[in-house]
C-alpha cells in the first residue's frame, strides 16, 4: 500500500507542477500590459513602473514563473491591483458558496443516480429500463444554464417555491437558495451516475457470487444491496471523480445563472476586468481541486480494493 | 534474426457498413434511425439557414416586442423584435459548424498521440501520458474561460481552448487500446516485414484504433455543443448582434416570465441535436457510451 501510495502521490506532483506551468504560460502569453489594462489610460508613466515592480513583470520568465510557484506553494496567490487586495484574501471568500454548491450538486447526483440505476437495472431491457435509458439521454443533452433558467421559471416564477437568485447562509438560507442551483449542476451528474452503475450492477448480478447468495436464500433486494452493490460501485466512484473536473467547471455557468456570489462569478467578473491575478489564481485552484480529488478517490479505491493497488 | 519464421496472419475481418447503406440506415437500430434523423434535419437547417429563415437575424421591429409564437413568428420575437426562430437557425449554423470542426480537429491528433505513446511505451509513453494528465485535469470550462480573458471575447477562446484539451481524451483512449493492439499478430508482423515505425502506426494500428474514437466523438459533441453554448450564454462568445444559441437563450432571461418562448425554444433545438446525437452514439456502441464517462 505505501508503494502505492508514494507512486500515486509522485504523480499528483508531476500533475501538479505541470499545471502550474500551463497556468503560468496561459497568461503571461496574453498580449498588452496588463498594469496598463488595469490602471487605466491616466496612470503615470511612475504608477507603472512602480506596479510593474510590485509584481515582478521586469524579471525574466523564469524568475517570474519560480516566484510564481514558491508564493503559490505558501498560499500567496498575488495581489490583486483591480481589487487592491491580495488574491488569496479575495478568493478566500468566495470559495463557501461555490464549495456548498458543489457537494450538494454531488449529493444530488447520487441521491438521483443510484435509485435510478438500481429500478432499471432490475429488469434490464424491460419497459422501465428503457424509460430511463431515453430520460437520461434528455438529461445528457440540456445544457446547464438553460435547465437552471427553465427550473427557475418553473419553481421560482411560477410556483414561488424558491427565489430565482441570490445566497444565503445558514442551513434554510442554503436549502432555499442552493437547492435550484444543485439540482441544475447535479443533474448532468446524475445520469451519467445511473448509467455507468446500471451497466456495472447488470455485469455484477451475473456473476457467481451473487448466484450462490441468491440460492442461499437471501432476499433479491438484500442481494443487490448488500452484495451487488458493493463491487458495481467502484466503477461509478471512479466516473464520479473523473466528472468532477466538468462539475467544478460547470458551477461557473450554474453561479451565473442564479447569481451566487461564489468563485465562478469572481472568475467572470475578472475576465471582464482584465484581473489575470485573479483568473490565473482559480483556474490553479480549480486544477489543483481536480488533482487532489482524484488522488483521493484512488487511495480510497486502494484501501478498499487491493486489486486496484496490485494490479496498476 | 529470419523475418520469414512469423506468418503474417491478417487481421480479422470485419463487417463494415459501406457508406450508402449507413446513409439510409436499414438495418441500423431504431435509435440509430431515430437519432440520425433528428441529426440530419438539424443539420440541413443549419446549413440552409439563410434559405429557411424567414427574415433577417438582426431585423428590429419595435411594433412587434415580445410577441407570443405564432405562425408569423414559431418561435416568438424578442425584446428588441427579432424573430427568435431565424436568429435560432443562424445560431445553430454558427455552433454546429464550431463544434463540428473543434471535435475533429481533435480527434486525429489524439488518436495519433496515443498510438505513439502506446506503441513506444517508455519514456514517450511518460510523457505524453502526463501531458495528458495535466490536460483532463483543467477543468475546461475554467480554460475556455482563461483563453477568453486573453483572446477577448469571441469565439476564438473555444476554437482555440477545445482542441488544446479535446486531444487528451482520444490520446487516453487510443493509449489503452494500443497497449493491447502492439501484441497482436498483425502489429508484430510490421516489424517483422520490417515496415518503419511511422508506417506501422499510421497505416497499420490508427485506422483501427479510430473506431472507438469515433463512437467517443459522438458523446464529445454533445459535450463540446453545451459547452460552446455556456460560454456564449455568459457574454464570452460570438459579440452582438451575431446570434449563437446560447447567446439567444440569454438575452431571453430577463423576460423569462413575460416571454418564455426566447429562452425556452432555442434551448430545446439545443436538447433535440444532444438527444439526436446521443441517441446515434448509444445504438452504435450499444449503450456503453456513458459508461466511459464524459471526461473519462
Amino acid at each position: 500500500m505505501l508503494g502505492y501510495l508514494l507512486h500515486r502521490l509522485a504523480l499528483a506532483v508531476v500533475v501538479l507542477f505541470g499545471l502550474a506551468v500551463a497556468t503560468f504560460l496561459i497568461m503571461h502569453l496574453v498580449p498588452g500590459d496588463p498594469v496598463q489594462q488595469t490602471l487605466g489610460s491616466r496612470a503615470t508613466p511612475e504608477s507603472i513602473a512602480f506596479a510593474r515592480e510590485q509584481l515582478g513583470l521586469d524579471d525574466s520568465l523564469l524568475a517570474q514563473f519560480w516566484a510564481f510557484v514558491s508564493n503559490a506553494v505558501t498560499g500567496d496567490l498575488g495581489y490583486s491591483l483591480t481589487l487592491n487586495a491580495p488574491v488569496a484574501e479575495v478568493v478566500g471568500q468566495r470559495v463557501e458558496p461555490s464549495a456548498l454548491l458543489i457537494g450538494y450538486a454531488l449529493l444530488v447526483s447520487v441521491v438521483v443516480g443510484i435509485p435510478l440505476a438500481v429500478i432499471a437495472a432490475w429488469r434490464p431491457n424491460g419497459v422501465v429500463d428503457h424509460a430511463i435509458r431515453l430520460l437520461t439521454t434528455f438529461a445528457f443533452a440540456m445544457p446547464a444554464f438553460w435547465v437552471g433558467l427553465m427550473l427557475a421559471l418553473v419553481f421560482g416564477l411560477g410556483l414561488k417555491w424558491f427565489p430565482v437568485s441570490g445566497y444565503e447562509t445558514g442551513i434554510g438560507g442554503m436549502l432555499r437558495t442552493l437547492t435550484l442551483p444543485a439540482i441544475t449542476l447535479g443533474l448532468t451528474l446524475s445520469t451519467i451516475v445511473a448509467r455507468t452503475l446500471r451497466s456495472s450492477l447488470i455485469e455484477v448480478l451475473k456473476s457467481e457470487y451473487v448466484e450462490a447468495a441468491t440460492s442461499r436464500g437471501l432476499s433479491p433486494r438484500r442481494v443487490m444491496v448488500k452484495h451487488a452493490m458493493r463491487n458495481a460501485i467502484m466503477p461509478t466512484l471512479t466516473v464520479l471523480s473523473v466528472n468532477l473536473g466538468l462539475l467544478i467547471g460547470y458551477s461557473i455557468v450554474v453561479e451565473a445563472v442564479f447569481q451566487i456570489p461564489g468563485l465562478g462569478s469572481l472568475l467572470l467578473q475578472s475576465v471582464q476586468r482584465r484581473d489575470y491575478e485573479i483568473v490565473q489564481a482559480i483556474a490553479l485552484i480549480a486544477g489543483t481541486a481536480v488533482v487532489a480529488i482524484s488522488l483521493a478517490t484512488d487511495l480510497v479505491q486502494a484501501s478498499i480494493d487491493p486489486r486496484v493497488r496490485l494490479g496498476r | 534474426m529470419s523475418a520469414a519464421a512469423v506468418t503474417p496472419t491478417p487481421a480479422p475481418a470485419r463487417r463494415r457498413p459501406r457508406l450508402g447503406r449507413l446513409l439510409l440506415l436499414r438495418g441500423q437500430p431504431r435509435t440509430v434511425q431515430v437519432g440520425a434523423t433528428i441529426v440530419g434535419a438539424l443539420v440541413l437547417a443549419a446549413i440552409f439557414a439563410p434559405l429557411l429563415a424567414p427574415y433577417d437575424q438582426n431585423e428590429l421591429d419595435f411594433s412587434n416586442l415580445l410577441a407570443a409564437p405564432s405562425p408569423d413568428h414559431l418561435f416568438g420575437t424578442d425584446d428588441s423584435g427579432r424573430d427568435v426562430f431565424s436568429r435560432t437557425l443562424y445560431g445553430l449554423r454558427i455552433d454546429l459548424a464550431i463544434v463540428f470542426f473543434v471535435t475533429y480537429a481533435a480527434l486525429p491528433i489524439g488518436v495519433v498521440a496515443g498510438a505513439v505513446a502506446g506503441y513506444f511505451g517508455g519514456w514517450v509513453d511518460a510523457v505524453i501520458s502526463r501531458i495528458v494528465d495535466v490536460m483532463l485535469a483543467f477543468p475546461f470550462i475554467v480554460l475556455v474561460i482563461a483563453i477568453v480573458a486573453i483572446t477577448g471575447p469571441g469565439v476564438k477562446g473555444v476554437l482555440i481552448g477545445v482542441p488544446l484539451v479535446g486531444w487528451a481524451l482520444y490520446a487516453r483512449l487510443a493509449r489503452s487500446e494500443m497497449l493491447v493492439m502492439r501484441e497482436q499478430p498483425f502489429m508484430l508482423a510490421t516489424t517483422a516485414l520490417g515496415y518503419s515505425r511511422r508506417r506501422a502506426i499510421l497505416r497499420h494500428a490508427v485506422p483501427n484504433l479510430i473506431r472507438t474514437s469515433l463512437i467517443y466523438s459522438t458523446l464529445d459533441l454533445v459535450v463540446n455543443l453545451m459547452l460552446l453554448a455556456s460560454v456564449s450564454y455568459l457574454g464570452l462568445g460570438a459579440q452582438p448582434p451575431n446570434a449563437e444559441l446560447g447567446s439567444v437563450i440569454a438575452q431571453g432571461q430577463a423576460n423569462l416570465l413575460d416571454a418564455w418562448w426566447v429562452a425556452t425554444l432555442p434551448g430545446l433545438v439545443l436538447v433535440a441535436f444532444g438527444v439526436g446525437v446521443g441517441l446515434v452514439g448509444d445504438g452504435l456502441s450499444d449503450g456503453k457510451l456513458l459508461r466511459r464517462g464524459a471526461r473519462a
